[in-house]
């Protein structure tokens, strides 16, 4: 049971990606939508500078602590009843969530928007154990019809047309008149919202993620605009939370803080519409909500982070910013990416995550133009963590034998300074041919920058020698 | 590794150990053991705020009148009116303005319960969680938020969470003295309750009706949750 990694096929991926005439159309909505709205909820909001530098040192002090506030999150969330299951991997994960469902005899389970299920593939698992797992945030649905993954992590289905949606619908509503009118993006949602409103009701477990898991109160928290996810969580009787490690909180207090830039960066919303915390299971009295809770808490491979130069990706509190803001994220979406994670944030956690032999292109699939780091609500610094990966992917000679040859033989040159420049005035004289009016239309091993844009050509003569001709 | 002669609890110590094993030694460099505890202990008994926003930090009717502002901002109708007598006649004129069945269903809560709904005879009152088929439901908010026109729900046997999340429309009634200007002040107000009877199973945030962009990021309403929330803010600020 492994995940589907299509990274190593990045490149072949971006092609099709930048000819897929659907996903080109899908994709100008991001660069529309978000960085407008983001931008706004930030200047309605004089304190948002002061609130990300402390949402940092919120998630700096908590994940310097983590060992001990796991062990306080652990005591509380049983003193209010909820049961704590932690998993080392995404198989321990896998398998403690059925564990849960096979003695409740669960045969569906209903779920709220999750990463982390995406991360440990839940859904192909439960199915796999005859369980049937029914997405239910709109955008889950979507892609659940579809056998797709999400492409962004809080949008899932943004890569999907509205036109696509309609034929998704007609393929699987067959129970519905093939007549109806569904040219308006409200019929589609209405048309989901019935569909969806009979298996909340029927669901014997509900699973949903977790934006945080509040220490002070054992609590866990999502934040959703849907309402899925607290029908999720209410109507079933059992409730299984899924969250990682990193999604500890400290208090109440510091969760206000977390809120005020979460959606605010994500989609520009000043606050989402449903915060809900819960705590436990439904208390004596109660007239609804589940009778039994549990948190599932997820390592895979996030304590090895913890102890190196990723902890500061450990910060993320998946607003998405950063592959709102991402030129690539821009021109080739989610899917090319080939991993959970996507953009900015997907580079520096899926090599974390799933191995960087298998997810090396995505650090470089970066112009390192910064805009990633300059939106994110807690500083985490993107580039830097990418060119780290660079770097180990250099070390681990994960790099193709040219382009190391290239590189070795520049470092060989620019280690020895009269060499460099003799090269370079061979190199300029060399190229000139190509060049025409300071461009070069083509360039020999230069390909794939040429193919699509032109190549600006150096001056004839480098700066030091012309520096050299002034003084 | 992990054959069937392992039991369940068996199992679940040992992920517990592996987790915390690896967590402790990626930790080992962060200092003394007691320094760190100290640090752990303050940030969960002391509760200090952070930076709280001034946008909310006014009083009085200010203070009632950025609730409605911002809560308009995301789609909810606000409704002002004197004295919770009012409530039953406030509901039936809503009902009858959407043109929707002369029907409601709400909680326990005495604050409702109590209410003189003989004045709009014609509502048919039903109690209790909703079975998915209500059109409109009546809750209680235990407070609300100027700051981003915030509600605080919170479960027990007064006020069902279904009722919030399952009805095409959810009426709310809220006391205007019961608008904080932020956050923080509600949570400490929840704190001191939980002294005494616990945190409730649910507490939730609602800052306006249920919505959806995941179809071209057209922004639509009533995507799972209740397609309209209006609230009802009763007395003066």
């Amino acid at each position: 049971m492994s995940l589907h990694i299509t990274s190593p096929a990045f490149k072949e991926n971006a092609v099709d990606a930048l000819a897929n005439v659907d996903l080109q159309q899908a994709l100008a909505h991001v660069e529309r939508g978000f960085i407008h709205k983001r931008q706004a909820a930030v200047d309605a909001l004089p304190e948002f500078e002061a609130l990300r530098r402390e949402a940092k040192a919120i998630k700096d002090h908590t994940l310097a602590h983590l060992d001990l506030y796991l062990e306080a999150f652990e005591e509380n969330a049983l003193k209010a009843g909820a049961e704590v299951h932690f998993a080392e991997t995404a198989e321990d994960a896998r398998q403690a969530v059925l564990e849960i469902c096979r003695r409740v005899g669960a045969k569906t389970v209903t779920k709220g928007k999750s990463m982390i299920s995406e991360e440990i593939g839940l859904n192909t698992f439960l199915e796999a154990s005859d369980i049937v797992p029914v997405e239910t945030d709109l955008g889950e649905y979507i892609i659940q019809l579809r056998g797709e993954t999400p492409s962004h992590i809080i949008a899932p289905a943004v890569h999907v047309t509205r036109s696509q949606v309609e034929a998704d619908f007609r393929r699987v509503h067959t129970h519905l008149d093939p007549e109806r009118d569904l040219t308006e993006p409200v019929s589609l949602l209405s048309e989901a919202r019935a569909a969806l409103r009979e298996k909340f009701l029927a669901a014997d477990v509900g699973i949903t993620g977790a934006n945080f898991l509040v220490v002070e109160t054992g609590s866990s928290v999502i934040v959703t605009n849907e309402g899925n996810g607290d029908l999720t969580q209410i109507l079933p009787r059992v409730h299984i939370v899924i969250a990682s490690l990193e999604k500890l909180v400290p208090n109440l207090e510091d969760v206000s803080t977390l809120l005020r830039v979460l959606a605010r960066s994500a989609t520009g919303q000043e606050m989402s519409v449903y915060t809900t915390f819960s705590t436990g299971p439904r208390r004596p009295g109660d007239p609804d909500g589940p009778e039994e809770t549990h948190i599932v808490i997820l390592d895979n491979g996030r304590s090895e982070m913890l102890a190196d130069e990723y902890r500061e990706m450990l910060r993320c509190i998946r607003c998405g910013a950063c592959m709102n803001h991402c030129p690539v994220y821009h021109a080739i979406g989610g899917h090319a990416y080939g991993a959970t994670y996507v953009g900015p944030m997907g580079a520096v956690l899926a090599p974390a995550l799933f191995g960087l032999e298998h997810t090396a292109n995505l650090p470089n699939a970066s112009t390192f133009c910064g805009r990633c780091e300059s939106v994110c609500p807690v500083g985490i610094p993107l580039p830097k963590l990418m060119r780290h990966w660079r770097e180990r992917e250099y070390e681990r000679h994960l790099k193709p034998a040219t382009e190391r040859s290239g590189l070795a033989l520049w470092a060989f040159l620019a280690r020895r300074p009269k060499l460099y420049r003799l090269a370079t005035r061979i190199g300029l004289a060399a190229l000139s041919p190509f060049g025409r009016k300071g461009r070069f239309a083509w360039l020999p091993l230069a390909g794939g920058w040429t193919r699509h844009r032109d190549l600006p050509a150096p001056a004839a003569k480098s700066f030091v020698a012309q520096w050299k001709a002034r003084s | 590794m992990e054959g069937p002669l392992v039991s369940a609890a068996e199992r679940e110590d040992r992920r517990r150990a592996a987790v915390f094993g690896k967590v402790r030694r990626a930790l080992a460099g962060e200092g003394e053991g007691e320094a760190r505890r100290e640090a752990v202990r303050e940030r969960l008994s002391r509760h200090k705020a952070n930076v709280i926003p001034a946008r909310g930090q006014v009083d009085g009717e200010s203070r009632v009148a950025l609730f409605a502002e911002m809560a308009e901002k995301v789609s909810a109708t606000v409704e002002r009116i004197a004295s919770p007598e009012d409530l039953p006649e406030a509901v039936a004129e809503y009902l009858r303005a959407k043109n929707l069945p002369s029907a409601l269903r709400m909680g326990a809560d005495a604050r409702l319960r109590d209410l003189p709904w003989q004045k709009a005879p014609q509502i048919e009152l039903k109690h209790g969680p909703s079975d998915g088929h209500d059109l409109a439901t009546l809750s209680h908010a235990f407070a609300g938020v100027a700051e981003t026109g915030t509600l605080y729900l919170v479960s027990g046997e007064d006020n069902p969470t279904s009722l919030n999340f399952l009805p095409e429309h959810h009426l709310v009634v809220i006391a205007a003295s019961d608008i904080a200007g932020d956050y923080e002040a509600v949570w400490a107000e929840l704190r001191a309750r939980a002294e005494k009877e616990g945190l409730p199973r649910t507490v939730n945030l609602i800052t306006g009706p249920s919505r959806s962009a995941d179809i071209e990021q057209t922004l639509l309403l009533g995507a799972h949750g209740p397609r309209a929330l209006h609230i009802f803010v009763v007395g003066k600020g």
